[in-house]
């Protein structure tokens, strides 16, 4: 069962979605279909026993740290985290000292949240355990696209007539500076699905229509017309200050999701959103809490799943190497 | 085949390059022919005498031109000798053809000051390999608030002046450091950016920013400045020049300049050539240029700039960067890269016709903008073959293929794009004075 879907998987990292291929990420998928249920009965598993995952988060991050350590943890490996800001960690030791010095405390793999964009990529070439992108600047956050994807496929089932293969997915907020965002774009769009990026134009440059299978549209009523998704994504108002929009008030009337906003979705429509909810910003309240409409928690939970896949794919692979 | 030049372990007064191909643009030479050299000064020719004891070096099949001109630097010192010295720039630079240097002021401390101006020339003086001529800044510190001395500055020889890095952001001081420099005709550099719309850019604002999730510099925030520079330049009559070029807008601007009679000149660096925005696509950070790489399009009119006179010259931005520094995340490396071992090679690559050079410049106009070009933009007196000047000379094979290694280059420093990148064009040989500096003896 599991070697079944680990021969597709000969990737010693997850860095960013780009690179994986369709199939690559129906591995992902087979085998978070495999730990799911097994979430439920609250049992250890053994596909990690004796290793050790550093979880090293130069990022504040409360939701991505934990659901990799839960991961972690249901595949019986040691979890230690290491929180930290990587501008202190500029002025003094490098990532490549951090990471070697990790790696000398007999780390097995190390999952790693960087505000800079390619740092992921970096540590993967410097290090010969794997290392999983937990987000790296506004560059790629692979596994939270995964779990997003896995969602909708959750929710829009398979077979005939149904799966997300031609569904439209409207990603709405502030995309310029979102990993999310970008390996949301790549993942859905190799899966089949047509993505829309809305927003204003400060947040969601034209440029964005580049990626195939990808439209930008900057009049949210056109943008919202017949979606089966909605994936909001958090307004970063700390981070854009006063230059990309003019106020969160001005944000919420001209993007926010409101009641009203819903009845132009396809019916059946969902409502995601990867967390932290700035409630009554980018979303009303009652719109996140409705069950018949959002996943977002729905979302959490698969994270655990599809993380326990993407670790125990790249665990198994890492392994084999030395032998060969 | 051509012979090798060997090093040269004797100081021969007379110089005997012969049966070379001589390019010299700015006498509108071209032709198989010999160059000699005596004390250390270009002769019509030698007497019999002469020849029987001079230096002679067989060009057979290789072409002859007056040093390289490079008017765009870093050497590293003062304050920065792990990156470079002026000993082992010097070397870089004569092993890359060049003879004559013009390094930027932004270093620690700053040529700002009469005292710095004299260290590098002292240093130069006692460990250069080749010409180096200092630049001074514009303002204090290069922080863009207050004249720096720039009369004081100039006595103690300075041959231009530039803020470096970031520019001059404001345009009362730009317009009255231009209006002062005419009382010593001495000419005002700028990097063009705006940055006030750069804030955290490390890179082309546009579809690879996209990608990558990097910040950008709009090419906007170039062509602002170079709009702003030409009408202070035509308010004040001051002698103007716009450093490394990128932006194809700023090609156009410079060029409407030009043809109504505004005293500009400007410059292309040689990676800008030949590489474009997508090079960056693994966060390499030796391709983390402060004149970021732009689009295809905008490679394609620094080109036609080149090649229509509206871009003067090419230099190499020599940048050096210690490999520690570089070693990190794209976001913290500082920008730059070196340049001096690879310019004129990266140049040929990119313009030359037998190659596929989407530009197709004659070989000697590619010379030209190496020499002479870049020697009248900042009145230096260099760069041709004229009986009478100081014999440098540079014999370089226009077809030879070579390959930059991260530990074959002279510089202290490596980060370099061309690593592992096959390049055709490379020097032979490199005379400064009528003496021969590269191969080292």
């Amino acid at each position: 069962m599991i070697a079944a879907t680990a021969a597709e998987w000969t990737r010693k990292d997850l860095t960013a979605i780009e690179e994986l291929s369709p199939s690559e990420i129906g591995a992902v998928f087979a085998q978070a279909d495999v730990f799911k249920p097994l979430l439920e009965s609250r049992e250890k598993l053994v596909s990690l026993h004796g290793q050790t995952l550093v979880n090293l988060f130069l990022e504040p991050s409360t939701r991505t740290r934990t659901a990799f350590e839960v991961s972690a943890k249901r595949l019986g490996a040691d979890v230690i985290s290491i929180s930290g800001n990587a501008s202190s960690l500029v002025k003094g030791e490098t990532l490549r000292d951090t990471a070697l010095n990790i790696r000398a405390l007999n780390a097995d793999m190390i999952v790693m949240r960087h505000s800079a964009a390619g740092a992921a990529a970096y540590l993967a070439r410097v290090l010969d355990i794997p290392v999983i992108n937990a987000g790296d600047g506004a560059h790629a956050h692979p596994t939270q696209a995964l779990l997003d994807a896995y969602t909708l496929r959750e929710r829009f089932g398979v077979g005939p007539g149904r799966g997300i293969e031609g569904r439209r997915v409207t990603i709405l907020g502030d995309i310029l500076f979102s990993r999310v965002a970008r390996s949301n774009i790549h993942c859905l769009t190799k899966l089949g699905v047509r993505v829309t990026l809305a927003g204003p134009p400060t947040l969601v440059p034209g440029t964005f229509a580049m990626f195939p299978g990808v439209r930008v549209v900057h009049d949210l009523n056109v943008a919202l017309e017949g979606a089966d998704a909605v994936m909001l994504l958090r307004i970063q108002h700390e981070r854009q200050t006063t230059t990309h929009f003019p106020s969160l008030g001005e944000y919420t009337s001209m993007f926010g999701l409101n009641r009203e906003r819903m009845g132009l979705l396809a019916p059946h429509a969902i409502i995601m959103h990867p967390g932290p909810i700035n409630r009554g910003v980018e979303v009303e309240s009652e719109i996140a809490d409705d069950p018949a409409r959002s996943v977002i928690l729905a979302q959490v939970n698969n994270g655990i799943a599809v993380r326990m896949g993407v670790l125990h794919l790249c665990a198994h692979r890492s392994r084999r190497q030395p032998e060969q | 085949m051509n012979a090798a030049i060997l090093p040269d372990t004797t100081t021969p007064d007379a110089l005997w390059i012969k049966n070379g191909r001589v390019i010299d643009p700015a006498n509108g030479r071209d032709a198989t022919g010999d160059v000699f050299a005596l004390n250390g000064r270009i002769v019509e020719g030698l007497s019999a005498g002469q020849r029987a004891g001079a230096r002679v070096v067989d060009a057979a099949g290789l072409v002859v031109a007056p040093g390289f001109v490079d008017i765009h630097a870093r050497l590293g010192e003062p304050g920065n000798t792990a990156r470079e010295t002026i000993r082992s720039a010097t070397r870089a630079a004569a092993a890359g053809g060049y003879t004559t240097l013009v390094c930027m002021p932004d270093t620690t401390p700053p040529a700002d000051n009469v005292g710095t101006v004299q260290l590098i020339k002292e240093i130069a003086a006692k460990t250069a390999l080749v010409h180096v001529h200092p630049a001074g800044t514009i303002t204090l510190g290069h922080r863009g608030e207050k004249l720096a001395p720039i009369g004081s500055l100039r006595g103690a020889g300075v041959v231009a002046i530039t803020d470096g890095i970031g520019g001059v952001q404001n345009n009362e001081i730009m317009r009255r450091a231009l209006e002062y420099s005419t009382l010593f005709n001495i000419p005002v550099l700028d990097h063009c950016q705006d940055s006030s719309m750069t804030r955290g850019a490390v890179m082309h604002e546009g579809e690879w920013s996209v990608r990558l999730g990097l910040r950008g510099f709009p090419a906007a925030a170039e062509e602002i400045v170079v709009a702003s520079d030409i009408l202070l330049a035509r308010l004040t009559g001051a002698r103007l020049h716009l450093q490394h070029i990128t932006a194809a807008n700023s090609v156009q601007l410079i060029r409407q300049a030009k043809a109504q009679g505004v005293p500009v000149t400007a410059e292309v660096a040689a990676d800008h050539l030949l590489l474009t925005h997508a090079a960056l696509h693994d966060y390499n950070t030796h391709l983390k240029l402060a004149a970021p790489l732009r689009e295809e399009a905008d490679r394609r009119a620094l080109i036609g700039g080149l090649a229509d006179g509206t871009i003067d010259a090419v230099v190499s931005d020599h940048s050096p960067v210690t490999p520690t520094e570089k070693d990190c995340e794209f976001d913290y490396a500082p920008f730059g890269a070196i340049g001096l071992e690879t310019a004129f090679s990266v140049a040929l690559e990119a313009l030359c016709p037998a190659r596929g050079g989407a530009g197709a410049l004659p070989l000697a106009l590619v010379v030209e903008k190496f020499t002479c070009a870049p020697a009248r933009a900042l009145n230096l007196g260099a760069g041709t073959l004229s009986v009478g000047q100081r014999a440098d000379v540079v014999v370089f094979s226009p077809v030879e293929a070579w390959t930059p290694s991260a530990d074959g280059f002279h510089s202290r420093s490596m980060n370099s794009p061309h690593i592992g990148r096959v390049l055709r064009g490379r020097v032979r040989g490199t005379f400064v004075d009528g003496r021969q500096v590269f191969p080292f003896a």
